[in-house]
């Protein structure tokens, strides 16, 4: 490996040795297909007929009515087949799996959309396919888990550590190291070693190449600011990086779950409570004590509800060009709630993190300044978190009518 | 200095004995113990981890080690208290274990620099290649300590060398594929990749993953100069407490 993937010092590739050599052959057949344009070409075709691409924008006309400021956008990436933007990144590496020639994919998942998105790819192009997620995300994302083991994957529920995305990640790595010669780790984010941040950025980078067309199109101008939460920071860098030489401002959402000054929330980029330090294969932000030991993180969101950051937006954090916020778990219901009800949109708890920031902001805009908000998945599979943050009663009499017939 | 006792005990021994343990697990105090009972039943070096709650490299029974000992509040500091008092008491060479962000977050000046004060020898860091080690390897070359690098199965030839050009002490061979603690195959392949590192480096080669009895230390005989118990007396340890460990090391050579 010739580029170790080093985003002004962040990133890197800290692997045990006996994974060298399968990064130096995924290093080498993802340049190639970087530098090939007939393999881009591959993956837009497979996304427009196998997925929704290109994914439209929406103009959110009641949304921005009853804020009275900006003119919001919505880019829809919850069209997508299966439900949100982890389809893009799974597509382009699956197209990969086949020209490296192995026949068995692997994957992490917090929210369970990636493993969802991992096995339908598995399901398509003939692979075998197994899923690590920790017992907490199993216990709140039990529909995904349904569909994993329909579309044929094995579901394998990690008990280690805080028993969430990272212990998911840890399990993935050492069923790597052990088939690697078979397997491949589709990597669900813009996190891990090189050359996952840079590979997840450029297949997800399809989300802001669109919606920088789409809306010069339809507004002949560019949006004044771009909202994406951000989880390991795959949806937000695909937006965002269309727009980098753009004077727009972009604004990364990190979950602020009970608030940050709670110790119990995601935030790695503007909390006080992570520090630079090296795990999971790279160099970023991790939420760690004084010792590198990694703390205990909160979302509502399982997907945002990670230790570490993509070494793409470290940098851009301390370069200054992302602003970073967070958004508790209580503005994310109530943004969510919001949107569902103006608009007939039902974000995921992830993307409503975007959403939640949005709000905050449009009001104070002016009229004629446009916002566009990254829905980066669609919030169906959260109905069991949702109907509980919502205390919904008729829902709760429902489950329990269910779980009466299960008993008889 | 370390390679230089290797290669005189290996004048009297056909192979020495490496073993592994977690430091404060299941205490500090059975830690002790446990290193005692070692040194007693003749082993020759020591990889003392400082656990890390992230172990990639690692299977289930390290792992869960590192996460007990975690729990009951082990620290960077308590470890390195700990390694100067066991330097202090038993006279063979202790080397540390651990995963790179340890050292980062202790910092690698502060860490190396507590290493030579507590007689450490030298450090096996799993997930820090050379090529992302420069300060790493600055450091432990100031203070006169020895890097320990890895080589895999999966390693080519060329890359040995390069390794081998790093490494000093020994050179820690990994058995096969995966991660510690499961079942290794003592087979021909695994003689072949042996003799395939032997030709990499003039260093001692040590042979871990997978060695649990005798059976397989008999195998590595003339095969490679030092075998490593890892995973296996912390299950001992598990299952019959920290009195099992001296008989259980007698009895692999
Ligand atoms: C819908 C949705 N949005 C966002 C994320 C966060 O990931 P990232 O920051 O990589 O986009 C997830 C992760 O599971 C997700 O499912």
């Amino acid at each position: 490996m010739k580029d170790r993937g080093y985003y002004e010092g962040f990133g890197g590739a800290y692997l045990p040795e006996i994974l060298i050599a399968t990064f130096d052959e995924l290093a080498e057949i993802f340049q190639k297909a970087k530098d090939d344009p007939v393999f881009w070409q591959e993956y837009v075709d497979i996304m427009s007929t196998y997925s929704c691409r290109p994914t439209p924008i929406t103009f959110a006309e009641n949304l921005t009515r009853h804020f009275g400021g900006a003119r919001i956008y919505v880019k829809r990436e919850d069209l997508n087949h299966t439900g949100a933007h982890k389809a893009n990144n799974v597509m382009g590496q699956g197209l990969l799996v086949k020209r490296m020639g192995k026949s068995r994919v692997i994957a992490e998942t917090g929210a369970g959309q990636h493993g969802v998105a991992t096995a339908t790819m598995a399901a398509r192009f003939g692979f075998k396919c197994t899923i690590y997620m920790g017992e907490v995300d199993v216990r709140r994302q039990r529909p995904n888990v349904f569909w994993m083991e329909r579309l044929g994957a094995d579901v394998i529920t990690v008990r280690e550590g805080t028993r969430i995305l990272k212990d998911a990640i840890n399990e993935a790595f050492r069923d790597w190291v052990t088939n690697m010669d078979t397997t491949h780790y589709v990597l669900g984010t813009a996190c891990g070693p090189h050359p996952f941040p840079e590979m997840v950025s450029f297949l997800q980078s399809i989300i802001g190449k669109e919606a920088r067309r789409q809306i010069l199109e339809k507004e002949n101008r560019l949006p004044a600011r771009i909202y994406a939460c951000v989880g390991g920071g795959s949806n937000a860098l695909g937006i965002f990086k269309a727009f980098l030489d753009d004077p727009v401002e972009l604004v990364g959402v990190e979950a602020g779950g009970k608030g940050l000054d709670t110790g119990k929330h995601a935030s790695r980029l503007c909390s006080q409570d992570a520090s630079i330090g090296v795990a999971q294969g790279y160099k970023t932000y991790f939420l760690q004590d004084n010792d590198g030991q990694m703390k205990e993180t909160h979302s509502v969101a399982a997907g945002l509800d990670y230790v570490g950051v993509s070494p793409i937006l470290a940098q851009f954090a301390e370069s200054g060009r992302i602003r970073f916020q967070a958004a508790t778990d209580r503005e994310v219901i109530d943004a969510l709630s919001l949107t569902i009800r103006k608009e007939g949109l039902i974000p995921a708890l992830e993307s409503a993190h975007a959403f939640a920031q949005a709000f905050k902001e449009a009001p104070a805009m002016s009229k004629e300044d446009i916002i566009l908000i990254n829905q980066s998945g669609r919030g169906d599979k959260d109905i069991f978190t949702v109907a509980d943050a919502f205390a919904d009663p008729k829902w709760q009499e429902f489950i329990k009518e269910k779980a009466e017939e299960y008993h008889a | 200095m370390l390679e230089a006792y290797l290669k005189n005990r290996l004048k009297e021994k056909e192979i020495l004995l490496m073993t592994h343990i977690v430091l404060g697990y299941p205490t500090f105090d059975d830690s002790f113990n446990i290193i005692e009972s070692m040194v007693n039943a003749g082993v020759d070096l020591m990889e003392l981890q400082i656990p890390f709650s992230e172990p990639i490299a690692d299977g289930p029974v390290i792992l869960h080690a590192n996460q007990k000992s975690l729990s009951r509040e082990t620290t960077v500091q308590k470890c390195m208290d700990f390694a100067q008092k066991v330097t202090g008491a038993f006279d063979i060479p202790f080397l540390f274990m651990s995963y790179y962000n340890i050292l980062f977050k202790y910092g690698v000046g502060r860490f190396t620099e507590a290493m030579a004060q507590s007689d450490i020898k030298g450090a096996i860091v799993p997930d820090l290649p050379p090529e992302e080690g420069r300060d790493y390897l600055d450091a432990m070359e100031k203070h006169n300590l020895v890097p320990i690098f890895i080589f895999s199965p999966t390693t080519p030839d060329d890359r040995m060398k390069y390794l081998a050009s790093f490494g000093k002490g020994f050179i820690y061979c990994v058995a096969r594929k995966g991660v510690t603690g499961v079942n290794t195959d003592f087979s021909n392949q695994l003689k072949k990749y042996l003799a395939r590192c032997r030709k990499a480096t003039d260093l001692p080669l040590a042979l871990g993953f997978g060695v649990k009895e005798k059976k397989d230390v008999d195998f590595l005989k003339g095969e490679a100069d030092i075998a490593v118990v890892g995973s296996q007396t912390i299950r001992l340890v598990d299952e019959e407490g920290v009195g099992a460990v001296g008989e259980f090391i007698k009895s692999l050579r």
